[in-house]
């Protein structure tokens, strides 16, 4: 059986509401809590910061939430693990496909990947969750890791 | 059986968006009966490995100037339009 989005899932890198006000907060506060659990190292921040401001992964969805998918090169990552944010209210992430256009994101998926071909199906359900508005909104008023879980069963 | 066509799905890094964008083009594709093979690389590497390919497909701006049709979309991860972008590909292929 596939190794499923949930257990890749750090509960340390869980964030629920998070107040930030720029997308490089919210991501240098997910990448911290992904180094202090142990999943990447300290210079991981600096690829994703990088990569975000040369390839943005703001992501417009169908229902009234967006979502950002932060990631970057496999080099900084210590063991594979997905952080996790909702955002108290909107942060400006640039369109991955117009950065000149910006889009107003309340759900964060920070993916610290090492195998990604290995990880396929982790990744479609990333994208099978955020191809449901119904998941996301329920991952948006989610305030356990359980609750999070039994969502992400469900894509 | 005519021969598989190729495409090429570009993202950032190569890493995690292009992976799903080509499963979901070759199970997407395969539904309507039609074979594809994919190739992914980084949106850097497009004009490098264009050679040999029927489209390319990406996440994220690359040249147009290829001499190939390119297909810029998100849909094969948000969900929005994608039936549409299904039939551009369908059109791009057949066309070549």
């Amino acid at each position: 059986m596939a190794i499923t989005l949930q257990a890749y899932l750090v509960p340390e890198a869980l964030i629920f509401g998070m107040d930030a006000e720029t997308s490089e907060e919210v991501i240098r506060n997910l990448c911290g809590k992904l180094m202090y659990a142990g999943y990447v190292r300290g210079a991981f921040v600096e690829g994703v910061l990088a990569r975000e401001r040369v390839q943005p992964t703001g992501l417009p969805l169908e229902g009234k939430y967006n979502a950002a998918i932060p990631h970057t090169d496999v080099d900084q990552v210590i063991k594979p693990g997905i952080a996790m944010a909702t955002l108290a209210r909107p942060v400006l992430f640039r369109n991955m496909v117009n950065p000149e256009k910006e889009v107003p994101v309340q759900l964060v998926f920070l993916l610290a990947l090492d195998q990604p071909k290995s990880q396929i199906e982790m990744l479609q359900q990333v994208s099978h969750v955020l191809q449901n508005p119904e998941l996301v909104e329920q991952l948006m008023h989610a305030r356990n890791l359980f609750q999070v879980r039994e969502t992400l069963r469900k894509a | 059986m005519p021969q598989a066509k190729r495409i090429l799905v570009a993202c950032g890094t190569a890493i995690a968006t292009s992976t799903v964008v080509a499963k979901a083009i070759e199970d997407a594709l395969r539904e309507r009966g039609i074979e594809v093979i994919t190739r992914q690389c980084k949106a850097s590497e497009v004009a490098s490995m264009v050679e040999g390919m029927d489209l390319v497909v990406t996440t994220t701006p690359v040249p147009t100037n290829l001499g190939v049709p390119v297909i810029q979309t998100l849909a094969f991860l948000t969900g929005i339009g994608k039936e549409a972008v299904i039939e551009q590909i369908v059109k791009a292929l057949n066309q070549k």
